[in-house]
């Protein structure tokens, strides 16, 4: 689907009804409101620096949809539309921008890693996570996030080569949002596309409309479905329409105009239209929607917020067992006080 | 000039730049951008795109690279953007820039100063807090520098630049723009290996650095501490000499740190003390430092790092002893 809603109905995936769409449109509609509540917590001083989700809607929201339950999901630090479609609790995610690591205590049959700063660092654990899955024979797949920044990383690469060694399940989304921080795309690598560094490593690389959520999720279901002969990369072009995080101020390095086109080929706009135009959407129904997004919003902002941290909990979770230095150390700390 | 420490260190990366067209920058987000915290803001501007380098994000390619310039003749000035990231190329500083020195018989030597933020108290995300002076000191071969003011960071950073030996120098963010002071406008350096005593008295000697500075001279100047507070500023090579002479004086010490206590940097200095003065002390050596394990998400950092209430305790309990 194009910026202007039109289909190529040549590569339109048979099996999104507009049912799916509707729900793709919903979900997205959902992270963007997260997305806007989390900044403007954060500008208030009621949560820690935020990377926002802004434009990047479709290129997470496709994927999710791609992805089986039983499939894997290891992020990198910008993937909150992605936990919101696979039903990660709205609060949790609400904790982790308040900083607290409860907010990962992710149940196992999550299926979904931790939130990972270093960039680049998580994609050697998607590979071993992929291989897990061929060694025990589960059928689940694996997908993971790098940024177009990322791509410049080592750990990058080695990670490719070894999914591609090892022809393991293994979908690498690159989430090329045009920029890393201050770094345009130009100059991170002088590769013509990102997804053409799949080549090195002897596996297919794919470049996708990172903004049109059908084309996205096609892309992935069909890396997904051939998962089991081995890796994809999968380049998604979108664009980063806020700040990098709250701590960024992106009128030192990028322009106006540039921002104007892109928020033309927004990735919710063109859906919404789509709806329009086949009259299964109207105003009413967005204010709606709208609505109930903030009223779930604000409960998970209100539970988030009631959280009481507890200081033992950084000294019980550091080992399988206390050592006996280690609850010196908390006896110490608790006697003492240093917590009032 | 009054000024902060992201303006000396500015203006000291500035004076360098101006000084030999063999000073290069390069790192993430350093050129446009002037760096995530505006130390090198309007250096690119200046000096151009080939001496102020907007890099790839590859901390291995920042510093590796960095290492060839230096041994081709340059003087470079890497950047990593915070020390948590460092690690990614942690080995070509333990692999290459602490001995290719000795390696080649000082051939060869890599005079770089690789710059880093550390240190936490400013409610960041994960890996943006870590305290790793030990890890780099323990190499061997590295200079590891932490200044606590903002004439400190530009006369060491200046002296570091000027030295034929990789420098790691670790910059406190919490203390960047925590105050101004009266710095010169001009070139000059700050004794490399040698510690700042900035604060005397006989009863008590308090070993610190960094972010701990400004929370330990609070305590002793509310509570009217009798002690030496030795601001180290250069962590390794250790300068033995004043700690010695001060505790041989006063007969206590602690050391406080934010790294993490176990075989943190305080565990070689009171080695050091316990070795060379045992006979000196009146009471074991005490340290200060955040718990043993790693640096926990922001909310939980005001449990974690060493605050001025676990600063006195320490010092009651050690004037009691
Ligand atoms: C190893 C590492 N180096 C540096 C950083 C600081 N940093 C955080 S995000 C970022 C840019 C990432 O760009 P990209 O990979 O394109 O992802 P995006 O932020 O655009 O989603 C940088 C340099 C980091 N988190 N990890
Ligand atoms: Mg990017």
């Amino acid at each position: 689907m194009d910026e202007n809603s039109n289909i190529d109905m040549n590569l339109f995936p048979k099996d999104v009804t507009d049912a799916k769409i509707l729900d793709m449109y919903k979900t997205m509609s959902m992270a963007r409101a997260l997305d806007a509540k989390a900044l403007s917590l954060q500008r208030q001083g009621r949560a820690v620096t935020y990377a926002p989700t802004l434009g990047q809607e479709g290129t997470q929201i496709g994927a999710a949809f791609a992805m089986g339950e039983n499939d894997w999901f290891v992020p990198n630090f910008r993937q909150h539309a992605v936990f919101v479609a696979r039903g990660y609790p709205l609060d949790k995610i609400m904790l982790y921008w308040r900083g607290f690591e409860e907010s990962l205590a992710i149940p196992p049959e999550k299926k979904t890693l931790a939130v990972i700063v270093p960039v680049a660092t998580q994609l050697p654990h998607a590979v071993g996570v992929a291989y897990a899955q061929k060694y025990k024979n589960t059928g689940s797949n694996v997908v993971t996030y790098v940024g177009d920044g990322g791509t410049s990383e080592g750990q990058f690469y080695e990670s490719m080569n070894f999914a591609g060694v090892y022809k393991l399940p293994l979908v690498m989304v690159i989430e090329n949002n045009q920029w890393a921080i201050s770094m345009p795309r130009g100059k991170q690598s002088a590769a013509t596309t990102l997804a053409q560094k799949a080549i090195a490593a002897g596996i297919p690389g794919i470049q996708v409309d990172g903004n049109d959520v059908i084309g996205v999720y096609k892309v992935i279901k069909d890396a997904l479905a051939a998962a089991s002969d081995g890796p994809t990369v999968v380049e998604c072009i979108t664009y980063r329409l806020s700040m990098h995080t709250t701590a960024d101020d992106p009128t030192k390095y990028r322009n106006d105009q540039e921002v104007a086109f892109w928020k033309q080929r927004d990735p919710l706009m063109r859906i919404k239209n789509y709806l329009v135009k086949k009259s299964l959407w109207n105003d009413n129904m967005e204010n709606e929607l709208a609505d109930a997004n903030l009223k779930k919003i604000d409960e998970a902002v209100e539970k988030s917020e009631s959280f009481k941290p507890d200081p033992q909990s950084m000294f019980k979770n550091v080992y399988s067992y206390m050592p006996d230095v280690l609850e010196e150390e908390l006896d110490e700390a608790s006697k003492a006080n240093f917590w009032q | 000039m009054m000024t902060n420490m992201v303006g000396a260190l500015n203006n000291a990366l500035d004076l360098l730049l101006k000084e030999s067209e063999d000073v290069v920058l390069l790192g993430e987000d350093i050129g446009k951008d002037g760096g995530v915290f505006r130390v090198t803001d309007g250096l690119q501007a200046k000096y151009g795109e080939h001496r102020v380098m907007d890099t790839p994000l590859a901390e291995a390619g920042i510093l590796g690279t960095a290492i060839g310039m230096a041994l081709a003749g340059l003087r470079p000035i890497p950047e990593i953007q915070f020390a948590g990231f460092m690690f990614l190329g942690f080995d070509q500083l333990v692999n290459h820039a602490s001995r290719y020195r000795s390696r080649t018989r000082s051939a060869l030597p890599v005079p770089m100063v690789v710059r880093t933020p550390v240190s936490g108290g400013v409610r960041t995300l994960e890996h943006h807090s870590e305290s790793p002076e030990a890890y780099y000191s323990h190499i061997g071969g590295l200079i590891v520098v932490e200044p606590s003011n903002p004439y400190d960071a530009k006369g060491l950073l200046i002296k570091a630049s000027h030295m034929k030996d990789p420098v790691v120098f670790l910059e406190p963010t919490k203390l960047y723009r925590l105050f101004k002071q009266e710095v010169p406008d001009g070139m000059y350096e700050v004794e490399i290996g040698k510690a700042n005593m900035v604060n005397k008295g006989d009863s008590l000697t308090i070993v610190t650095w960094g972010t701990m500075v400004p929370v330990v001279r609070n305590v002793v100047t509310k509570k009217n501490v009798d002690a030496d507070v030795i601001d180290l500023r250069t962590i390794n090579p250790l300068d033995e000499k004043t700690i010695l002479e001060s505790v041989e004086k006063t007969g206590k010490v602690m050391i406080v740190h934010e790294a993490s206590l176990g075989f943190g940097p305080g565990a070689e200095i009171s080695a050091r003390i316990a070795e060379k003065a045992m006979y000196e002390l009146s009471a074991p050596i005490l340290r200060v430092a955040s718990p043993s394990f790693p640096y926990p998400f922001p909310g939980y950092e005001n449990f974690y790092v060493p605050n001025e209430k676990k600063v006195e305790q320490a010092i009651e309990k050690l004037l009691s002893m």
